[in-house]
């Protein structure tokens, strides 16, 4: 989605001269400034350098890499400063990181474009830019180095933070050297190591972010606490779209700690003492809801629309051959129509926003992967100049794309220009799942055309639903399409000579919608996945082999598939009840293989024991990292697969906390096992592959278990319980 | 009203509602912002402490309830022998993510350690089960603790 708008130019404009300048530290010292692929910041003019990232060496040796991605959990802020350490020959723990905030006055260039991080694209944005900033970096310390000793640079080398004159001992450290390095000229070009000669890149790397993380220190946005802030909670209108019609407050002003009510004409907020004061203030609210235009909202209705959309035409996102007449000719025809059902994100930290709203100046505490969309939104909901608004980043206690939106930072900003003094905002678990951006719903019809060997001659799946990009980076949504809506629904790694694939973009009334992890994949692969499944089934064919026979141009999938299908015993006898379900992905620039085994039990209830991953994700940066990410990504994908179902009736959202919207517990954790294929190709991503691929996998190996073909999200222990 | 509580061996005083929720009062008033807030309902175990060395949910353990027990939150954990295990063991396992729900994770996994030495898979599920990690840390924070019993029958 968001990157590969961005990458597409990039690749053709990527010039170094355009993308590196350095300047005198403040102080003393070096200071490179570069632009990483971000979003669409080339959206700035042709020639025009806009830096969104900074490395700064201080005369104390200390290297500072202040970066647009942020740390939620996916380990970027350890694989990040091994990219740089690694050209620029320094010690890992040399590298520190630093949020890039929107306006710090020591970078007083304006932040570009959409300062985001999601799409698993930190590492596929960073890897070459940082690479060759720690190169460059490296080759004007040595040159710096060189020049004081007047002799030529290519007797001097750089090693552990030092730059050292062999034939004659002298040395220097990069600290002593970092204030004349920023007088040199910056090359015109680095060469960057081979990837057998990579010291850091590849070698299981501590994370640098964890201490805090284990002793109470760590500090997310929710535990921001300026100065006399007060707390506040809120209720919103629980049918979207709906109003404030009447608000007896009085009591909940008498509850102890309550300090003000603030009424909005869609929500109310209690502001008080402390959290505990403002839900019991809150409790004690009266309010009366005119639920507004969508009343009768329900998932039903929803469905219905989208199934309709799917028997018009829609926007046509790839064709090869002809599948109309492929599939009217072919030996056999198969069809089948899929539902995805909205999923809210339920990050474990519950929305919250600190604003101080004061005179001509809004300042704002929170932990966003979207900085400067909460700096531009915030700014029109508080009447100011983007300038005025000053934002904190924090840690994330979770991301998993629901803090790529500003829109709880606009409602704070809104309750906060009725405070005099700081206050936070803390939604509820009841609020937060409740007034999410919700996965959107999908609906799929897809249906295929078989030869008498059973092998697919044609694919055809018209599917609905809303473009989030649409609404987010508007300028992504192209003739009726956009990169993340249809990402695992074309480009296939599958051999299909005739194949369509077309979209019918539907929003949703009323209700929001927003990415969420594994964005346009976690609907797509599950189609695709279970439909070539069918495909298998219908062949009367080895799921695995069936697969394997059409990937005669991805050697790389077949590698994964191959990998995954051995480590995971495929074809071994399996005890009644239990079965082996196989699913595999390109998507975020990753092969994925994954074997899934499931237990389904006399009552439909269903246990996944084991998943095998295999992956080819290109240069692996940090192992651990990989797979402490896919073990992520799969729980995550499990529970979507298990439980995750968001439900309207009246209006609202059905669930309200983890006893109606249920999470994977300790007790239910699969086993998970992963196996990497190694590759010297540019990294691709890891934070989301996981989480699309479960899916399919698990409800294939529950058609092994049962013969029973899930083709609704989540499972529905009803639809698989055994007759009495 | 007002109530003394102790609080990781220190008192202190505190003028709220009988009825405040413990996490309230720990991260709003007095700013110990260590332990989590999740659910508010004892459904993800964010904000679990211990109180006379049991895990509690701190988010429905209302502050007139405590009167003479001992409060140990996340930032005082570190002090108690299981406690500096689970930590240790949380930190050499790279166990941690976003890290939110870790600091309940922590107090749940040391309090298991405290009271069982050598914790079965079962026993682990028993104890753990009440903690969400959206991240899916599940299973390094079983291992985890395994390594950490570990250290602890050695005399580590």
């Amino acid at each position: 989605m968001v990157d590969r708008i961005a990458s597409r130019s990039n690749e053709t404009s990527l010039s170094r001269r355009g993308f590196l300048a350095s300047a005198a530290a403040f102080g003393g010292g070096l200071v490179l400034s570069l632009n990483l692929p971000f979003g669409q910041s080339e959206a700035a003019a042709p020639g025009e350098f806009g830096p969104n990232a900074f490395i700064r060496i201080g005369s104390d040796g200390q290297v500072v890499l202040t970066m647009p991605y942020v740390e939620m959990g996916q380990g970027t802020y350890t694989s990040i400063p091994m990219l740089i350490a690694e050209e620029l020959e320094v010690n890992l723990k040399q590298v520190r990181l630093e949020h890039a905030p929107p306006n710090e006055k020591l970078y007083a260039n304006p932040l570009l474009g959409v300062q985001a991080t999601g799409n698993s694209n930190a590492m596929r944005g960073g890897w070459k830019p940082l690479r060759e900033a720690g190169a460059t970096a490296r080759i004007m310390l040595v040159a710096a180095a060189a020049k004081r000793w007047s002799v030529d640079p290519k007797s001097c080398r750089a090693q552990d933070g030092e730059v050292i004159h062999d034939a004659s001992g002298r040395r220097l450290k990069y600290g002593e050297l970092a204030a004349d390095a920023a007088q040199m000229a910056v090359p015109e070009r680095v060469t960057l190591k081979r990837p057998e000669d990579f010291k850091l890149i590849g070698t299981p790397a501590k994370r640098l972010d964890v201490s805090g993380k284990v002793n109470g220190t760590a500090r997310y946005g929710i535990d921001a606490r300026p100065p006399g802030v007060k707390v506040a909670t809120l209720a919103q209108s629980p049918a979207f779209g709906g109003r404030v019609m009447s608000l007896d407050d009085t009591a909940a002003t008498a509850v102890k700690g309550v300090r003000q009510i603030v009424r909005l004409d869609d929500a109310v907020a209690v502001v008080a003492d402390h959290m505990g004061a403002a839900k019991k203030g809150l409790a004690a609210l009266k309010i009366e809801w005119d639920d507004g235009p969508h009343a009768g909202l329900s998932s039903e209705t929803v469905a219905r629309e989208l199934e309709q959309a799917t028997l018009g035409s829609g926007a046509v996102a790839q064709n090869i051959g002809d599948a109309d007449k492929a599939i009217a000719e072919a030996a056999i025809r198969v069809e089948a129509a899929y539902h995805l059902p909205f999923l809210a994100h339920a990050t474990m930290e519950p929305m919250n926003c600190t604003v101080h709203f004061r005179d001509g100046e809004c300042e704002i505490w929170i932990g966003t992967q979207a900085i400067a969309r909460v700096q531009t939104m915030a700014a029109e909901a508080a009447g100011l100049p983007p300038a005025k608004v000053i934002v904190h980043n924090h840690l994330l206690g979770g991301g998993f794309g629901r803090r790529l939106e500003a829109d709880c930072a606009v409602r704070a900003v809104q309750i906060a220009r009725h405070v005099e003094g700081p206050v936070k905002v803390v939604w509820t678990r009841e609020e937060d799942i409740q007034h999410d951006m919700y996965r959107p719903y999908w609906f799929d019809r897809i249906s295929a055309g078989l030869d008498g060997q059973g092998r697919p001659v044609a694919w055809k799946n018209r599917f609905a639903g809303p473009s989030v990009i649409a609404r987010w980076l508007p300028p992504g949504f192209k003739d009726g399409l956009d990169p993340d809506s249809t990402e695992g629904a074309i480009d296939l790694v599958y051999d299909l000579p005739n194949f369509h694939v077309q979209f019918t973009r539907v929003e949703p009334p009323g209700i929001p919608t927003g990415f969420w992890r594994s964005v346009g994949p976690s609907h797509n692969v599950f189609v695709t996945e279970s439909f070539v499944d069918e495909l298998a089934a219908t062949a009367k064919q080895d799921a695995v082999a069936y697969r394997r026979a059409l990937l005669g141009k991805s050697p790389r999938a077949k590698a994964v598939l191959d990998l995954a299908a051995e480590k995971s015993g495929w074809g071994q006898a399996l005890p009644k009840g239990r079965g082996r379900g196989v699913a595999l992905q390109f998507a975020f620039g990753s092969y994925m293989a994954q074997v899934a085994e499931v237990e389904v039990s006399k009552d439909g209830n269903v246990r996944v024991h084991r998943v095998v991953c295999a992956m080819d994700c290109g240069t692996v940066v940090n192992p651990d990292t990989v797979q402490a990410q896919l073990q992520s990504g799969v729980i995550f994908g499990t529970t979507a697969a298990l439980y995750g179902e968001i439900t309207l009736k009246n209006g609202r959202v059905e669930q309200a906390n983890f006893d109606t919207y249920q999470m994977l517990r300790m007790n239910e954790a699969p086993a998970i096992d992963v196996h990497i294929v190694k590759s010297a190709e540019p990294p691709g991503g890891m934070g989301e592959t996981g989480t699309s691929l479960i899916v399919p996998a698990i409800a294939n190996a529950i058609f092994a278990a049962t013969g029973r073909r899930l083709r609704k999200m989540p499972v529905d222990s009803n639809v698989l319980k055994q007759p009495a | 009203m007002a109530f003394t509580i102790s609080i990781n061996g220190s008192p202190h005083s505190i003028d709220v509602d009988g009825d405040t929720p413990l996490l309230w009062v720990l991260r709003d008033v007095l700013g110990m912002t260590g332990t989590k807030f999740g659910c508010g309902a004892a459904l993800c175990g964010a904000c679990t402490v211990h109180i006379d060395g049991v895990a509690t949910r701190s988010c429905i353990t209302s502050i007139d309830s405590i009167e003479k027990s001992a409060v140990t939150t996340v930032e005082a954990i570190g002090t108690t022998a299981s406690g500096a295990r689970i930590q240790k063991a949380w930190l050499d396992h790279e166990v941690v993510q976003c890290g939110y729900c870790q600091s309940g994770q922590i107090m749940s996994a040391s309090a298991l350690l405290a009271s069982n030495s050598n914790p079965t898979d079962a026993d682990i599920d028993d104890a753990m089960s009440g903690n969400i990690c959206r991240c899916g840390t599940y299973v390094r924070i079983r291992e985890a603790i395994k390594l950490a019993a570990q250290t602890n029958t050695k005399g580590g």
